[in-house]
């Protein structure tokens, strides 16, 4: 197959690219159907009035206005943006605070280990930082009896951070000193130069990291299902318990909102993300 | 911020006994930021990130309390009932591989699927990388996308395909190709499609990091050297790309064995995996030493392939000059 397209070097085989193997352009295909199939399925089905969930009858908004009436879901899709707004601000605050310290600098001791630690939640199989963090925190509700939705807002903090983190020191590091500099040469306070030059400067990376810290927190299934208490639902959990319990129509409408969101919220920083580049 | 514009003005000065002063001064005080910047992220992963896991240490040394929890005895129990069954009636022991059983299960859908993974994904990786630039940002937002979604929500779609009344069957009748619908759900098959569906992208991106900075001359000179397309890619590509196949494979394996979600809906409870089976000690059935030993075992096993990997890296490093 290979030779055969090598010895055939007639005046046409300007198409005859050196680095071109064959076969790989469909496997590339190949792959992006097998990522996106099953997503489209979910997606049109959704739209479909019937109860069955596969056999297309006829186009209808059916199941989303019956989603947006259920009350489990409006309860669990509110808690679900209350923990992921509070994660979210936390692990972007803490995250760029991490970078400034560690992004430009000389490099001084004990980096690596910074480093170790602000990954560590990504090294970690979900599933273990899950059950041990269930053991800690049942131990810290049981010695100081206190409850509440903290507890999971917490989590979603630590395995947001290294989220927030890359994007924010990835936009750092391609800064250079040199306005910061010249700020500071036409006594600028450093509070000053931090504030009008460095921060402005910055705001596409921390706006990049929130958005993931976010995408991160919204998705999130095994460490809330293990952690969240009673009254503590998220909509990821409730969509579970109820595929659990069968499937319906009702679900797909939530699930490809869910979907739609991250799809969205992605797709705005990659577009920020190019513009940049571009710019 | 300051401390470090005035850094690079000062050095350009002779040192002196009152600069050298100075400027020990500024470094403590350009320490003292520094703990104050990292301290929150530090604290809050340290807190609640590596605190739990020495707890589950301590609690899987523990005797299983009646409602969950624990009960503070020292026992070993945890890790013997891995390997025996203890006998409800004269407490003697018998081997066993029921749970052995599971972490080979474990292991071994992990290893096919990252096979499985760099077999689709080596190629596209390829092909994306030697797409022109313009068109490479497109085609990694496509394969990067789907990671951004929900994983429950892709597991999903993928159960609505496979199973019995799902699309492809349903598709299949209506053709007429089958009468019947073929089993697919809740197999070993489906959860090993399931695996790769999820993680695919964890192996094409490191692959394509790799690629992408991958010389084509040298491709070109295989060429001019009479090398087939078979052999440049056995004797130049492959071993260029070396390590982001590597960085996939991690990528990849790590999380697929400690998977839950996917053996969970695809697998539907019969064919359990390690996660499913220490997620049930904390719900079900309720023995919280025994799962946090099931958590650790497997957090030492994610370790032991990290330091197999980074040993035998060095080594490549190492024969490279």
């Amino acid at each position: 197959m290979a030779d055969a397209t090598e010895t055939r070097k007639t005046p046409r085989a300007k198409a005859f690219d050196l680095r071109r193997q064959p076969g790989f352009a469909a496997a590339a295909w190949a792959c992006i159907i097998f990522l996106y199939a099953p997503i489209v399925v979910l997606i049109v089905f959704s739209f479909n009035d019937n109860r069955s969930v596969v056999r297309w009858t006829e186009f209808s908004l059916r199941w989303y206005t019956e989603a947006f009436a259920n009350e489990g879901i409006q309860k669990a899709t509110w808690m679900s943006l209350k923990v992921a707004f509070v994660a979210t601000a936390l692990a972007t605050t803490f995250a760029t605070m991490a970078a400034l310290a560690t992004t430009r600098v000389a490099r001084f001791r004990g980096q690596g280990i910074v480093f170790a630690i602000i990954n560590q939640p990504l090294m970690i199989p979900e599933i273990v930082t899950a059950v041990a963090t269930l053991s800690f925190f049942s131990l810290i509700k049981q010695a100081t009896g206190w409850q509440g939705v903290g507890f999971l807002m917490l989590a979603h903090t630590v395995f947001c951070i290294p989220f927030a983190f890359l994007p924010i020191r990835a936009r750092l590091q391609d800064m250079t000193i040199t306005l910061e500099q010249a700020a500071a040469d036409l006594y600028a306070t450093p509070w000053a130069a931090f504030r009008r030059v460095t921060l402005p400067l910055m705001a596409p990376g921390i706006l990049a990291g929130a958005t993931l810290a976010f995408v991160v927190s919204l998705d999130d299934v095994i460490i809330t299902l293990m952690i969240a208490g009673p009254g503590e639902t998220t909509l990821p959990i409730y969509i579970l318990g109820q595929i659990r319990r069968g499937i319906t129509p009702e679900i797909n409408a939530v699930s490809t909102l869910l979907l739609g969101l991250s799809l969205l919220l992605v797709s705005l920083t990659f577009l920020l993300g190019r513009k940049r580049s571009r710019a | 911020m300051a401390d470090r514009i005035t850094d690079t003005r000062t050095t350009r000065q002779p040192a002196s006994d009152a600069l050298a002063g100075a400027r020990a001064a500024r470094d403590s005080a350009a320490k003292r930021t520094r703990v104050f910047l990292l301290a929150p992220a530090i604290l809050t992963i340290g807190i609640v990130g590596l605190m739990p896991l020495s707890i589950a240490l301590v609690y899987s040394f523990l005797e299983p309390g009646t409602y969950g929890g624990v009960t503070w005895a020292f026992s070993t129990d945890a890790y013997v009932q891995f390997l025996f069954d203890r006998d409800i009636f004269d407490d003697s022991l018998t081997f066993s591989t029921s749970y052995l059983s599971i972490f080979w299960r474990s292991a071994f859908l992990a290893i096919i699927t990252t096979i499985g993974a760099l077999l689709i994904g080596f190629p596209t990786a390829y092909f994306i990388a030697t797409k022109p630039p313009a068109q490479r940002n497109l085609w990694l937002f496509l394969v990067t996308l789907p990671f951004w979604t929900n994983l429950l929500i892709r597991t999903y779609a993928m159960l609505l395909i496979i199973r019995d009344e799902g699309f492809i069957n349903i598709t299949l009748q209506m053709i007429g190709l089958t009468s019947g619908p073929i089993e697919m759900l809740y197999t070993d098959g489906a959860v090993f499609l399931g695996l790769i569906y999820s993680f695919l992208p964890f192996m094409v991106l490191p692959l394509y990091a790799s690629l992408e900075k991958l010389d084509f001359r040298l491709v070109e000179a295989a060429h001019d050297l009479y090398a087939g397309r078979v052999q440049v890619l056995r004797r130049v590509i492959l071993p260029m790309a070396r390590p982001g196949m590597i960085a996939g494979c991690i990528l990849v394996f790590i999380p697929c064995l400690g998977a839950y979600i996917t053996p969970e809906l695809l697998g539907g409870g019969k064919k359990l995996m390690i996660g499913n089976m220490i997620a049930l000690q904390f719900g079900g059935s309720r023995n919280w030493p025994f799962g946090s030993a099931a958590a650790l075992i497997l957090m030492a096993m994610v370790l032991i392939v990290l330091l197999i990997v980074n040993r035998s890296r060095a080594d490549a490093e190492v024969s490279h000059g």
